[in-house]
């Protein structure tokens, strides 16, 4: 059974309609890449599934039908987001903001900074005040201390150096092979996408156009969908 | 970037240092006003510990939640008619409720404090239920007419005294101490304040004080960690709304009389700019926004009735050179980090 499930999703922005038919499922412990051009409505699929968005159609999570509810319940469900442009709460230091987030699991301050050392080192600093690429981490790392089952990466590496992607990417993988928790990805490297994700999903202009496992992404599709 | 660290830390060292400072003064200065027999000194302390708890009150809500409440003299005055009533009830040997069950008024004044606690909780919760499901300058709007509703009541209410207000004879009573002695009751309002400072420092750092902090920078952030934004604030103005409501009971009792001004909009604005001057989110700034504040009265008032135009001046000069308030001015902090 999946652990989520969005079927035939339509949503608008006021009176514009972004998301006209969008179908989506991601397996428990499955890595799934969300993948389209800019303005395609990756960034709004993410936001119906968390709720911040109304829409219409079919979003389930297990058992549970997302539609009706607020979006802190679905959070407290089990979804973690790391949202696009990372979102910080900036007068908070790093612990606190950790702190903030912190439900009940695995996912401790101690386990998320092992994973992070950097935040580690940096636990009373404002979070304001760190680089573009440690507030990544810190968000990453305050989703996870929600211990989500799903964990969604919006542009989790937009903006931030070669090495910190890197490092990013490698705590991806590294969450993947040891977590079991399940993972929606959105990134422009299409390259590290293929390499951690197990399926992709192509949207355009608000419509799922792809769906399939990340190896059959043939080079005319890429073309065609992705402009590479 | 690690300078700008350490001067984090070294301004909140300093800021703990004048919190320590301030609460050593407003300690010591009755105490020497007790050795000099200046009594009034000793009532003046009093009424600015008993303002700070007040505004330690509202600083929960607009500090921690960033609620700008205009309506917060609401639970100061419930408190203040909590103790009023219990106490002309207690002193004219005549029961709060005769029915179904024989409630008597009481002097004795832990009864009075949870009453009022619990009175302005609940008053508190139903405001705060119905004014949070807005925000912005609604939220001030509505705040500002439940707290005319509640003035308009109280001056209509001639049961108890209505626009003359309701005095009770004597102080109500703690064990063991002669509340009616001024230092005595100095003490007893102090320890309160200080007792309420100390929860609202561990509040601060609690998961919960985090988590209000965090959904006053983003709502949707919060509910993305899986947060309810409304409850969080909510809480935090019932909070709010019980300690305000305990300073009510404290203020009344100094006074002897409780009056509908204490629900009156210009006290609203009175705590508020008192938190504000001496620094919205600062564990202390109510202490020393009240101490400015007592003392501008006392020492202006005397010579013009106008005074409150210096006040504004001086609130005016904060806001615009000093946003985080006398604390953050003397601390070298800018505006209070979480």
């Amino acid at each position: 059974m999946s652990l989520l499930t969005l079927e035939g999703v339509t949503a608008f922005y006021g009176s514009s309609q972004a998301l006209f038919d969008v179908n989506l499922e991601i397996g428990a412990g499955e890595v799934v890449a969300l993948m389209g051009r800019n303005g395609m409505g990756k960034t709004t699929t993410v936001k119906t599934i968390c709720r911040l968005l109304p829409a219409k159609g079919v979003i389930r999570f297990g058992d549970h039908d997302l539609l009706p509810l607020p979006s802190y319940r679905a959070a407290r469900l089990g979804i973690g987001l790391v949202p696009e442009g990372r979102r910080c709460f900036g007068n908070l230091s790093v612990e606190k903001n950790l702190t903030a987030a912190a439900r009940p699991g695995d996912w401790t301050a101690g386990t998320v900074t092992e994973l992070f050392p950097r935040l580690g080192e940096r636990r009373s600093q404002i979070a304001a005040s760190l680089s573009g690429g440690e507030q990544q981490m810190l968000a990453i790392a305050r989703a996870l201390m929600t211990n989500p089952k799903l964990l969604i990466l919006d542009e989790a590496t937009e903006g931030l150096a070669p090495l910190v992607r890197q490092e990013i990417w490698k705590v991806i993988a590294r969450l993947k092979q040891e977590s079991g928790m399940a993972i929606l990805i959105i990134d422009k490297s299409i390259r590290e996408l293929s390499r951690i994700a197990d399926r992709a999903v192509i949207l355009q202009r608000g419509e799922t156009v792809w769906n399939g496992p990340v190896n059959d992404l043939t080079s005319d599709l890429t073309e065609r969908y992705l402009g590479v | 970037m690690s300078g700008a660290v350490t001067n984090i830390r070294s301004g909140a060292r300093r800021e703990w240092v004048i919190n320590l400072v301030l609460l050593a003064g407003l300690g010591l200065v009755p105490l020497w006003a007790w050795f000099a027999d200046a009594p009034f000194t000793i009532t003046l302390a009093t009424r600015a510990a008993i303002l700070a708890l007040a505004g330690t009150g509202l600083n929960i809500a607009l500090g921690m939640g960033g609620l700008v409440s205009f309506g917060h003299a609401v639970f100061f005055g419930i408190g203040g008619y909590a103790m009023g009533i219990l106490a002309s009830h207690a002193q004219n040997y005549d029961p709060l409720v005769q029915w179904p069950v024989v409630i008597e008024g009481t002097q004795f004044m832990p009864v009075i404090w949870i009453v009022a606690i619990l009175a302005g909780a609940v008053a508190a919760l139903v405001i705060g239920a119905l004014s949070l499901r807005t925000s912005g300058v609604y939220f001030i709007m509505i705040t500002l007419a439940f707290g005319q509703m509640f003035y308009y009541f109280a001056i209509s209410w001639p049961a108890y005294g209505g626009e003359d207000g309701l005095a009770i004879y004597v102080r109500n009573g703690f064990p063991g101490l002669n509340t009616l002695d001024p230092i005595q009751y100095f003490a007893l309002c102090f320890a309160v304040l200080l007792v309420v400072l100390f929860f609202n420092a561990r509040l601060i750092r609690s998961p919960f004080g985090l988590a209000l902090n965090a959904a006053r920078q983003s709502t949707q952030r919060v509910e993305a960690v899986g947060m309810d934004p409304f409850r969080l604030r909510l809480a935090a103005f019932v909070l709010s709304g019980a300690i305000t409501a305990l300073a009510g009971a404290l203020f009344a009792d100094l006074n002897r009389f409780a009056s509908p001004a204490m629900f009156s909009w210009q006290l609203s604005g009175e705590i508020m700019v008192f938190v504000i001057l001496g620094g919205v989110a600062r564990l202390c700034g109510p202490l020393a926004g009240a101490v400015v504040f007592v003392m501008l009265e006392h020492f202006l008032g005397g010579l013009s009735e106008y005074w409150h135009i210096f006040l504004g001046l001086l609130l005016l000069l904060v806001v615009l050179l000093a946003k985080g308030g006398l604390i953050g001015l003397l601390s070298g902090r800018g505006a209070a980090h979480g």
